[in-house]
Formats: C-alpha cells, structure tokens, sequence
C-alpha cells in the first residue's frame, strides 16, 4: 500500500468530517422518524448545520472552581485523537501514513479518549460530570480488552501490524468470514469507543448529560463533533480489518472503501438509535464473562489456522 | 536535522511536564504532567527507531494514567478530591531524589565511553525487539502470559468479598443467586 502525499494530512479531517456530517444527517432522519414526524430530507440535511450555529451562538457556560486546563485539553483532544487514529484508515491503495505499527498506533490514539472524556467530566467541577468521566473509564476497562483482542486477531490473521498488510492479506478471502465473532466484537467495541449507541451512559440524560453535561457553546460543539469524528473513525477501521479494505469487482478501491464505511456506519448508527443505553455494570459483567473469553476463543482459532497453514 | 530538534523538543517536554508533578497543587493535573511526561519519553522512543515500543509506552501509559487518576481521586481527603491539593508526601525528599536521579544518569550518559556501532539496524525493529526477548522462548513467555493473566483473576476470585457461597447459599444449590445489585448475566 502507498502512503499518499503530505497534503494529505490536510484532507483526512475533510473526509472524516463529512463522514461524521453524513452519520448525522443519518441520525437526525432516524431521530425524526423516531419522534414520529415526518422525515423530510431537508430537515435531515440542515439539522448538522441547526446544531453547529446555534452551539456556536450559544453563551459559554462557567463553573466556580473550574479547572480549564485540564477542561480545555479534554475538549480539544477528542477530535485531534480522532483524526490521528484516522492517519493509518486507508482509502483504497493510500493511506495518508501506512505505519508498520499500524494497529498498535491506532489503539493507542483511541485510548487517548480515555483521558480526555475523564477530563471533560473532571474539568467543571460538577459531580454529575464528573460522574459521567468516571462510568466513561468504567466502560473502557470492560470493552477494552476484548478489543485489544479483536484488533490482535485481524493482526494474527494477516502475520502483521501493518493496515495496509491486513488488507493485502483479504484479497483471498475477507477475515469477516472466518472471523466473525471479532468481527461482531469490533464494532461493539467501536460503538464503546465513541460511546455511542447503548454505550452512551458516560453522556446519560439520567447525569443530566454527563461529561458533556457542562459544556456548551465551541467547547461542545468541538467535544461532540469529535466524538462523530471518533465514532466514523473506529467504524471505518473495520473495512480494513475485515471486510477487504477497498477489495472489490469493477469499481475502483477508493469507491469500495466509501461503500463499505458508508454501510457499516449506517448499521452502527441505526443500531445505536433500536437499543437503550446499558447499564455500566450490566455491561462490564457481560464483557468479562461473555466477551473475553469468546474473543480469546477466536484468537485462538485463528492462531491455529494460521499455524497450520 | 529536524531529528535533533525534535529529540530537543521532547527531551525538554519530558523534563518540564516530570518537574510540574512536584509544582501543580491538583492531583488531576499532576497525573496528566506525569502522563505527558511518558508521552514525551515514548516520542524518544519512536525517534530511536522503536515505533512499536513508542507507540505502546503511549498505549499503556495513557490507561495506567487514567485509572491511576481515578483512584487517587477516589482516595483523596477532600471529597471527590474538587478541592485543591497538593502531595504533601515527602514532597521535597521526593523531588529531591528524582532530580538527583536524572543528573547522575544524565552525567552518566555523557562520561560513558559508549561502543561504536556494529552493523546495521534491522529492517524490522519490532520482530528483532520479539527475537531478542524471546529468542526461542517465544510459547512459553505466551503460556507464561495467560498464566500470570489467571493468577490475576484466581486471586481476584479469592480475595473478593461475596464468594460463591455467599451468592449460591450453603450447598450450591440455590436457584437464583443472591446478589446485591440486580441485573447481569444469569440473574
């Protein structure tokens, strides 16, 4: 796989913004139809541009005591971390860094999220943000490692960290096939990531928000825009992992990527909207005993399949 | 060039973000300078040529921090540890030690007559690092692993409060178990 050239870098917040603006759009189609009124195409187009004008007018909110540093840093390193996972995504044959540690890379920036959604619930000095910081690690610990183990089985698959030498090694056959249960896995564990979906508890209604609960005007505009940002991105990374990257008939690789990212975002995003937020304790026993040890069992499967080849 | 700039670079973060840890008065804020002071090392680490160990300091690091925050935050004296604080705990001693400690190594680096180069480095750094370490060994540090990964969870077992007699009753046998939160698998 090429690496694309330097300007790249400056296109890949482009594209993963208009990802992020099209699962909105999605979203907002599905949230009118959920409500039960009509859904009209111009309501879902405009209601991405409705939120970004009225965060941007909206009066920044101060807390007594607030600890802006740590605030601010939280805010502003989710989108960033979104984008830096995003550097090794590729887009057909190019990706705009094609590292030899691709994987590890990536896991590493998701992680960051860790530490900024804990600082945006520390930052204000509210409990019920800092509540909704805390149930974000709390969830991280339960999905963590079965994704760890997810994204080590794909590596195991392919005989490398390299994105670009998973993808190479689909074009006989896409790992969703024969690894399915991490394949399943991924994308739970991606919808964790950007706690979407019924991971959304760190930003529950029941916390009045949660992390985001006393953020407004840029700074949740910048917390929530990145984490769509994060969310296209952990999505997107299952194309190359296991559904052949941009491998497919007729088309060019670039279109098949868009396709597929396109698809999956919308299963995910549909599924974030049928099911109710999970409770973190409920979720962290099943991780434990449900999908860890059906992950180890894949890996396993897969290092043997590998060995016996 | 831009090598030794950015070696400059980090090598100063990594300094400036170690020392705020004895300067900053909230335990937040000491554990994010400690956390940036790891990043920093991990970016020497990657300009070495080690990408996977850079990348993975970063991976670790960040989670260690994290969950390091929480507890100490947890534990504090103030509730919920909002108010500030400082580490009152040897705070000079400790400062003391780890600013000695980093000018006998860095006075060490500069008088130890150090080996030329011999050969080349590897294509691969990340299978000569496995090989180096592992050499042979490879399965049985991975058996080791899942070893050292169920004592974890056998002394977790152990130690927890609730055993299983506690939630299946006496003999085992009772239908549902007895636990103090609702909800879960099997419940």
């Amino acid at each position: 796989m090429a690496e694309a050239p330097v300007w790249s870098v400056l296109v890949l917040p482009v594209l993963l913004g208009v990802g992020a603006v099209a699962a909105l759009v999605f979203d907002a189609a599905l949230a009118a139809r959920a409500a039960g009124r009509p859904v009209s195409a111009s309501a879902a187009l405009s209601a991405p541009l409705r939120a970004v004008v009225r965060l941007l007018i909206t009066q920044r909110r101060t807390t007594a005591a607030a600890d802006a540093v740590l605030w601010r840093t939280g805010v502003v390193l989710v989108p960033v971390l979104a984008v830096l996972a995003g550097s090794v995504l590729p887009l057909g044959g190019v990706a705009v860094s094609d590292l030899a540690v691709g994987v590890v890379w990536f896991n590493a920036m998701e992680i960051l999220s860790w530490a900024a959604v804990w600082m945006v619930g520390w930052g204000p000095n509210a409990a019920l943000s800092l509540v909704g910081g805390y149930r974000f690690v709390a969830q991280g610990l339960a999905y963590e490692l079965p994704h760890m183990f997810a994204l080590i089985t794909a590596a195991t698959g392919a005989g490398t960290l390299r994105v670009g030498g998973i993808v190479e090694a689909q074009s006989g056959l896409w790992f969703v096939v024969w690894m399915p249960v991490a394949f399943v896995v991924y994308l739970l564990s991606a919808m964790a990531m950007a706690f979407w979906g019924p991971f959304d508890a760190p930003l529950g209604h029941d916390l009045a928000g949660g992390a985001a609960g006393e953020s407004s005007g840029v700074d949740r505009l910048v917390f929530l825009g990145g984490r769509w940002l994060l969310l296209v991105v952990a999505v997107a990374m299952a194309v190359p992992l296991f559904l052949g990257g941009g491998g497919g008939p007729w088309l060019p690789g670039w279109v098949w990527t868009v396709l597929k990212t396109a698809a999956v975002l919308g299963v995910v995003v549909w599924l974030g909207r049928r099911f109710p937020t999970v409770r973190m304790e409920r979720f962290a026993e099943f991780a434990w005993v449900v999908l860890v040890p059906l992950t180890v069992l894949q890996a396993l499967v897969v290092a043997l399949v590998v060995l016996v080849r | 060039m831009v090598t030794v700039a950015l070696f400059w670079l980090f090598a100063v973060g990594a300094l400036v973000s170690g020392f705020l840890v004895f300067r900053l008065n909230s335990m937040a804020r000491v554990t994010f300078a400690l956390l940036a002071s790891f990043v920093f090392v991990a970016a020497e680490v990657v300009l070495l040529g080690l990408a996977y160990l850079g990348v993975v300091i970063v991976l670790m690091m960040v989670m260690e921090m994290v969950i390091m925050a929480v507890f100490m935050v947890m534990y504090m004296m103030n509730p919920a540890g909002l108010m500030p604080m400082a580490m009152e705990h040897n705070k000079t001693g400790a400062a003391a030690i780890s600013v000695g400690t980093f000018v006998v190594l860095a006075v060490g680096i500069v008088l130890v007559d150090w080996p030329q180069r011999a050969g080349m480095p590897p294509p691969d750094p990340t299978v000569a690092l496995g090989e180096a370490l592992m050499g042979p060994h490879m399965l049985t540090m991975m058996t080791l692993g899942v070893a050292l990964f169920a004592t974890i969870v056998a002394t977790v077992v152990l130690a927890t409060h609730r055993g299983r007699y506690d939630r299946w009753g006496d003999d085992l046998r009772v239908v549902r178990a007895d636990e103090p939160v609702c909800g879960g698998i099997g419940r």
